[in-house]
């Protein structure tokens, strides 16, 4: 058993960034994730691991250093809110375009513009469908509690490396305020420079040695065959992560007639509201998308062949209703989808859910 | 006495550096980046420091810069280049960064990424093509474009109410305490090229001597984007540029110590 | 077990540090904890509330709006919380500036001076631990040596020498607890 910790998720990111060798860290402050780069910066984990932790002078800068350094075949990290993802959006399409290994967590909060600093999922079609511009995909994983905050950061880079693309960690401010228990995971060394040459040598800017041809981290290439190339190759890397890395959690689903969609924050609202239903003799199940890209298309028209309907619960306007409709499209079923939610950094309560699927799907 | 009694190695008065490759450039005749592209890899051979350097390349003519100089390459987003070599570097200290950029790169869209890389003596090498147009997209106007030059985007030539200033970017950056060393240099004859080659070299050395950023701009010709053939625009050059971009160091020294800095213990003060 | 409170007052009354202990007390006692805090500028001298939920299962939402005990320690957050406590559950103020009672006749009601306390053990900054023994004598959800151990984790290391001192302030609070309301 790791070390058990009460901590806000933000603080858990810095942390479990030192434990599972994270090279650097380049961030630039905004509410409400600042304490990620605060917490690294107080726990000083140059001294202990070496890792490089810097204060950019914008998050534009700190993408493009997150982009120079993965390009070295070093783990990086950095961490924003909604405004800041979208100043990141040009650097994380480049490091997309350049096929590195890189993980970013937003920390959502409402939009559009300034918005509010209060906790949103509105950043679902950014994240999921691109955010930047040309075809690409980030691998997205939506933790639900503290402890997934810690456990996703070494999971993350893992997807991030295996098949070298950005990975994005998609929490919102009530995980990243938030404090729960967490074990912690051990500590692992970072990589030694040798290492990284042995492993990343054949595209790593390590060095040009002797016994190798130059390497080139770059997204351009202007011979439009080629370029095709590229995007079918990336297109084959986005279908193989829907093959293998789809991740979900399904609650209470087993004799349920309806259920609820709903990612993060959202999903633990929603596990109240299961109960509450379920105590007032509704058959309500609950199915978490883990990861919203690669999306479970699957589980989802896999269920819509026996449930009576679905209702996607987000704190957004209804975003990932449309990849639930996909899927129980997939199906071949016409199963109501709808949706409910609330914005601008106002959270759902679990009641108001539970009236809106009696209201709207149950009785509508 | 036949060509081939003089084709022998005891004759060869100049070979090009090891480190340039044979791939034909793109760059337009009577460009300048070529003549930079080779002095960069002469000083990187001379230094024996081609297995550590990492070259950042920018968006503009010199996009292509990898393809010509046989190190690794990082290829930046346009102005970015200075945060891509900062993030290199710094999970890299004993690497040697540079970054090649334009003007439009470093003085326009990446004024940013260059002012706080160089503030925080960030230790790489800056160099700088400054030809005060903006090359690969067509000719437009550039920060450093000079008043009355003609442009595509300056048809009647810039206009200081609607233009404002040509941007002296490296007497600026002379003024930040995170740098060591600031010329401006040019390659227009082979004395100039030496010099230019001189600085590069100073540059390169301080880097590997962490000695905070080194910023050497190169005021070079775009006879294309000029509309002149390369004699008349290094012609142009001398007459209308350099009284603008005086060549010479700006600034030859060591990067501020903290001292200057410090009036008082304020860490102590706050707690 | 599961207890779900809310906490609220001002910034810079201890709210948030109260719920701190009191959450890592909870995993100190082996139990599934969540501190979900009001945030923003509110932390600079506005209202602030903190809802804890301590449980021996796993915690589904962290967000509530109806609880089992509210402790109020201002006027404001008597007005927003008084009608979310759950009928049945329980209510525990300081009646320091609070100039409109509590009304309610379904929930337990209990005040706690611990501004007075905390001022006449000489140190105002253990008002918060004084909130907290009086919540822990009405509910008494985690032990004594959990808190002690939640003290030790929540508290720089710097500042453990004031660990007696805060518990003497939660053994004051639990003794003068008085009762309003009983139902």
């Amino acid at each position: 058993m790791g070390e058990l910790r009460l901590m806000k998720g933000n603080e858990v990111i810095a942390e479990a960034a030192i434990r599972c060798g994270c090279d650097a860290y380049f961030g630039y402050p905004i509410t409400p994730q600042s304490e990620v780069m605060e917490t690294l910066m107080n726990r000083e984990p140059w001294d202990e691991t070496g890792m490089v932790v810097l204060q950019a002078e914008s998050e534009v800068a700190s993408i493009n250093m997150v982009y120079g350094a993965a390009g070295t075949g070093k783990k990086v990290l950095t961490s924003s809110s909604s405004p800041g993802i979208s100043l990141m959006a040009e650097g994380i399409s480049y490091i997309a375009g350049a096929e590195l290994p890189c993980v970013i967590v937003n920390v959502q909060r409402g939009g559009p513009g300034l918005g509010t600093i209060q906790p949103s999922q509105a950043d679902y079609f950014q994240s999921t469908k691109g955010g930047g511009h040309g075809d690409y995909r980030l691998i997205v994983l939506a933790p639900s509690s503290v402890q997934e905050m810690n456990d996703f950061v070494d999971l993350a880079f893992k997807l991030a490396f295996k098949y070298r693309n950005p990975a994005m960690i998609l929490a919102d401010g009530a995980i990243g305020q938030m404090m729960e228990k967490v074990e912690l995971s051990d500590f692992v060394p970072r990589k030694t420079d040798t290492e990284i040459e042995t492993e990343y040598g054949n595209w790593a800017t390590t060095g040009k040695k002797a016994n190798r041809s130059k390497n080139v981290i770059t997204s351009l290439e202007l011979d439009s065959v080629l370029m095709e190339q590229n995007n079918l190759r990336f297109q084959a890397k986005y279908r193989q992560m829907e093959e293998e890395e789809v991740r979900y959690e399904m609650i209470q689903c087993d004799d349920a007639e309806y259920i609820l969609v709903a990612f993060g924050s959202s999903a633990r609202i929603c596990q109240k509201s299961v109960d509450i239903a379920r105590a007032k003799g509704l058959k309500v199940g609950l199915i978490r998308p883990i990861t919203l890209f690669p999306f479970p298309t699957k589980p989802i028209a896999e269920l819509a062949e026996r449930v009576k309907g679905f209702m996607t619960v987000e704190m957004n306007a209804g975003q990932m209703i449309e990849d639930v409709r996909l899927a129980v499209g997939c199906s071949g079923n016409s199963k109501p989808v709808i949706y409910f939610g609330r914005m601008g950094g106002i959270i759902p309560s679990p009641g108001e859910v539970v009236e809106a699927l009696e209201q709207k799907l149950i009785g509508g | 006495m036949e060509l081939k009694d003089i084709i022998k190695e005891e004759n060869l008065v100049y070979s090009k550096p090891k480190l340039l490759n044979d791939n034909t450039m793109h760059y337009c005749p009577g460009c300048s980046h070529g003549v930079v592209h080779k002095l960069l890899a002469e000083v990187i051979e001379e230094l024996g420091i081609q297995e550590k350097t990492i070259g950042v390349s920018p968006v503009g003519c010199s996009v292509f810069a990898y393809n010509y100089i046989d190190i690794d390459w990082h290829e930046a987003a346009h102005g970015r280049a200075p945060a891509v070599a900062t993030g290199i570097s710094r999970v890299n200290p004993q690497k040697v960064v540079f970054t090649y950029q334009g003007d439009g790169d470093l003085a326009s869209i990446g004024t940013a990424e260059i002012m706080h890389a160089a503030n925080r003596g960030e230790n790489i090498v800056v160099i700088f093509i400054n030809n005060a147009i903006y090359g690969m997209t067509g000719g437009q106007m550039a920060p450093t474009t000079l008043l009355g030059q003609v442009t595509a985007t300056t048809p009647c030539g810039r206009d200081l109410d609607r233009n404002g200033y040509p941007l002296k970017i490296t007497e600026l950056i002379g003024q930040l305490p995170g740098t060591s060393y600031v010329s401006r240099q040019s390659v227009h004859t082979p004395a100039a090229s030496r010099r230019c080659r001189k600085a590069l070299k100073k540059a390169f050395e301080n880097a590997m001597a962490k000695k905070g950023t080194s910023f050497v701009e190169v005021v070079s010709t775009c006879s294309s984007g000029w509309r002149l053939t390369p004699i008349e625009a290094n012609k142009w050059m001398e007459d209308n540029m350099f009284p603008f971009y005086p060549i010479g160091d700006i600034k030859d020294g060591e990067k501020a110590g903290p001292e200057a800095y410090f009036q008082q213990n304020l860490k102590t003060q706050l707690a | 077990m599961t207890e779900e409170i809310i906490i609220a007052g001002f910034g810079g009354q201890g709210v948030l540090s109260m719920g701190k202990i009191l959450a890592y007390s909870g995993v100190m006692q082996g139990k599934e904890v969540t501190w979900f805090p009001s945030y923003g500028p509110e932390m600079r001298g506005g209202t602030a509330n903190v809802t804890v939920i301590l449980s021996d299962d796993r915690i589904s939402s962290p967000i509530l709006h109806e609880f089992d005990t509210a402790i109020i320690l201002n006027q404001q957050s008597l007005d927003k919380f008084e009608n979310e406590v759950k009928p049945g559950g329980t209510l525990l103020y300081d009646p320091n500036g609070i100039v409109h009672p509590p009304t309610r006749t379904d929930i337990n009601i209990y005040k706690i001076d611990g501004t007075k306390i905390a001022a006449e053990m000489g140190n105002v900054k253990t008002f918060n631990m004084v909130v907290l023994g009086a919540y822990l004598k009405v509910r008494p959800v985690v032990a004594m040596e959990s808190i002690r151990k939640g003290l030790e984790k929540s508290l720089p290391e710097r500042h453990h020498k004031l660990i007696p001192m805060n518990l003497q302030a939660i053994e004051a609070g639990q003794q003068q607890l008085e009762a309003v309301l009983e139902v």
